[in-house]
């Protein structure tokens, strides 16, 4: 029981960072109906900056928080001005092929301002463990939980009660439509481009502690949470939230009833799997009007 | 407006291509009134594996330097022409390709890494060139290849010097993580073949991968079964994680850790997780803990001096591969008139050069040449290196 329930922790802990990074891609996916494959770039940049204004220069946690994730989202909306809108014929190949490119460049600026190493950073607050029925759960785990349910939160009132989310969420429905109504669907696509990024930018914020920060630290986790996004169902925040925990729970299961050196492999045979059943992820677009 | 939108895309693509050019190192040129000696480099300086390259190839300018205002090796320049692998195999074959048939060298060092070493090995064999490899694993001089020779410890060693330590406390039953690539198979192939020779049972063998983020579900796995200490075998960052998540835990056991995360990198990553650790590690870290009698001091101090002097940043055990390959390289180029046959038996012949990496005897049937002695245990103390007996 209790390795159970530290099997779930470790799981949980890991899920709400795969959820986070699966969410930039539903939504910006929603939007433009573009995979950002550099979208793990902008976690590790997020990670970063994290390093640089929190653990060198010491800033109190939430102006540092909010820093960083302003870098990250200006970052994206940079790459978006000058890579993506400038793209003559904007078929979906060319974007992807464009984003595979910016990843190599991110990751490029990345070891140049920060070097090759590996940096870390302390907790957000230093309390000890949870202790809950033998197993600990560790305070940054709930540091990311408790951000993620805030974020979360914060998105699905963002597209449903303010007049901007709607109009985001009417520019990813028909562009056509939402034009002929008025809504300026460039400024759109370069928000949600930014509010995906930000998005990214987070997850770097949240993950920063418990793990190490480094230039080339974005890819693996820019696929985990491409996985997460496609085992929910690209495109709908529900669908990111379920991919992601059920990405993370399902590793850390596989780490402890079946084999660490299989760990990648089970989520992935069980992607698969979801996939073969439901090739619209668990939630797909079909059955819900996307966020 | 097409036009801006066309230059400014061509501007992208122009900067990209201008910021892979920089990156690519480009290659120092001496000049003499002999030819030059072309010796060829070749390290991960960029990518994962950029920890090892990067001081390997910075140690391996420095000696080429040194060498050469010393007026080089009988009126020959040395000069250096150095390659990226990123640390991928298949990169390295083509940088080597590239040293072998393009700037005809007379002898390589390098790959920073054994997957990278075991790639090119076959090309050396087939072109007869002497090669020094910086990398750890066994598989590069067993069997042995002549042209082959190593100057990095093997893991064979690091594990004997864990082992012992542990037989010292009386310690019956461990358990194991090790980081899912070549160093950390290699490393866990060791640990679990050694152990009966020393009366250990190894209850779990667990796997991370490199860039895994926690690492509590294997620690709950390998806590299961109540062993008495536990030996992980990575590289960074992957171990500091796992210090972290032992200490978060509360898992009140010994840690050993490779020779693979000796670095001060290591100690400031994992914080107040470090505490108490152990490992094996080359003398360059202890150097100034080690007693005057140790006749390793005075080259340790020397390349520590050169190294931080020249760099403005702290050494690492890892150069010092690249360190000694040169100057047992340097010391094989005389009076060999860049015969490479000639080189590859002065190489072999290699007797008691007092290296950083250890004391090398190169022989027929041995090109690694180092002795259990190239290894002190450590433990971490204070934030600090703290020499065990």
């Amino acid at each position: 029981m209790q390795e159970i329930l530290q099997y779930l922790f470790s799981g949980i802990t890991n899920g709400a960072i795969y959820a986070v990074i699966a969410i930039g891609f539903s939504m910006l996916y929603n939007s433009t109906e573009l995979i950002n494959f550099a979208h793990g770039e902008f976690v590790m940049l997020g990670s970063l900056c994290m390093v640089t204004f929190f653990g060198s220069m010491h800033l109190p946690l939430v102006p540092a928080i909010i820093l960083t994730i302003t870098c990250v989202a200006l970052a994206g909306l940079v790459f978006e001005r000058l890579a993506i809108r400038s793209v003559k014929h904007p078929e979906p190949i060319v974007l992807i092929i464009i984003t595979v490119g910016a990843s190599i460049f991110l990751r490029g600026i990345g070891m140049i301002i920060w070097g090759k190493d590996a940096y870390s950073i302390p907790s957000f607050s230093s309390h000890p463990p949870l202790d809950i029925a033998g197993a600990k759960l560790l305070s940054q785990s709930i540091w990311i939980i408790a951000i993620f349910l805030v974020a979360a939160v914060g998105l699905q009132l963002f597209y449903k009660k303010t007049l901007t989310g709607k109009a985001m969420e009417a520019n990813a429905i028909s562009k056509r439509a939402a034009w002929i109504v008025g809504i300026p669907s460039k400024l759109m696509v370069m928000m949600a481009f930014g509010l995906s990024t930000a998005m990214g930018g987070l997850a770097g914020v949240i993950i920063a502690p418990i793990t190490m920060s480094s230039y080339d630290m974005g890819t693996m986790l820019g696929l985990k949470g491409f996985c997460a996004a496609m085992l929910g169902g690209l495109g709908s925040l529900w669908g990111a939230l379920i991919g992601g925990f059920l990405l993370g729970i399902l590793e850390a299961l596989g780490v402890g009833f079946v084999s660490s050196g299989l760990k990648d492999a089970t989520a992935f045979l069980l992607l698969l799997f979801i996939l073969y059943v439901r090739p619209g992820g668990i939630i797909s677009s079909a059955d819900v009007n996307r966020f | 407006m097409l036009l801006v939108k066309r230059y400014r895309s061509m501007m992208m693509i122009l900067s990209v291509l201008a910021i892979a050019c920089l990156l690519v190192a480009s290659p120092a040129i001496s000049a003499s009134g002999k030819k030059p000696y072309k010796i060829g480099g070749i390290f991960a300086v960029t990518g994962p594996a950029s920890f090892l390259g990067d001081p390997e190839k910075k140690s391996m300018e420095m000696v080429v330097d040194q060498i050469n205002a010393k007026g080089g090796i009988d009126g020959h320049m040395l000069e250096a022409v150095i390659y990226d692998t990123e640390g991928d195999p298949s990169k390295a074959v083509m940088g080597v390709s590239k040293l072998i048939n393009k700037d005809n060298v007379i002898a390589i060092i390098g790959p920073s890494r054994t997957p990278t070493t075991l790639a090119v090995m076959p090309m050396i064999q087939k072109a007869k060139i002497p090669f020094i490899s910086c990398a750890a694993g066994n598989k590069i001089v067993q069997p042995i290849d002549p042209w082959v020779f190593k100057t990095a410890q093997s893991d064979i060693l690091a594990v004997a010097a864990i082992y012992e330590n542990l037989k010292s406390k009386n310690i019956k039953k461990i358990g194991i993580i090790s980081v899912n690539n070549a160093f950390g198979e290699s490393g866990k192939e060791q640990l679990l073949s050694q152990a009966p020779a020393f009366g250990l049972a190894v209850s779990k063998s667990e796997t991370y991968g490199a860039k895994d983020t926690d690492m509590t579900a294997q620690l709950t796995k390998i806590r299961q079964d109540n062993p008495e200490a536990i030996v992980c075998w990575g590289t960074n960052p992957g171990p500091a994680v796992l210090a972290k998540n032992i200490q978060q835990l509360g898992l009140d056991i010994p840690l050993y850790q490779s020779h693979g995360v000796a670095s001060p990198k290591f100690i400031e990553l994992a914080g107040s997780a470090a505490e108490g650790i152990m490992l094996p590690t080359g003398k360059i870290l202890v150097a100034a803990l080690l007693p005057d009698s140790d006749p390793q001091k005075e080259v340790l101090n020397a390349y520590t001096s050169e190294y931080e002097k020249k760099y403005k940043s702290s050494v690492s055990g890892f150069g010092g591969y690249a360190y000694d390959a040169v100057k047992i390289l340097a010391a094989a180029l005389k009076n060999s008139n860049g015969d490479k046959e000639k080189i590859r038996e002065a190489l072999e012949n290699t007797n008691g050069y007092v290296g950083v990496s250890g004391i090398f005897n190169f022989s027929k049937t041995d090109h690694n040449g180092l002795s259990p002695e190239a290894f002190v245990m450590v433990k971490i103390q204070d934030s600090t290196w703290k020499l065990l007996q």
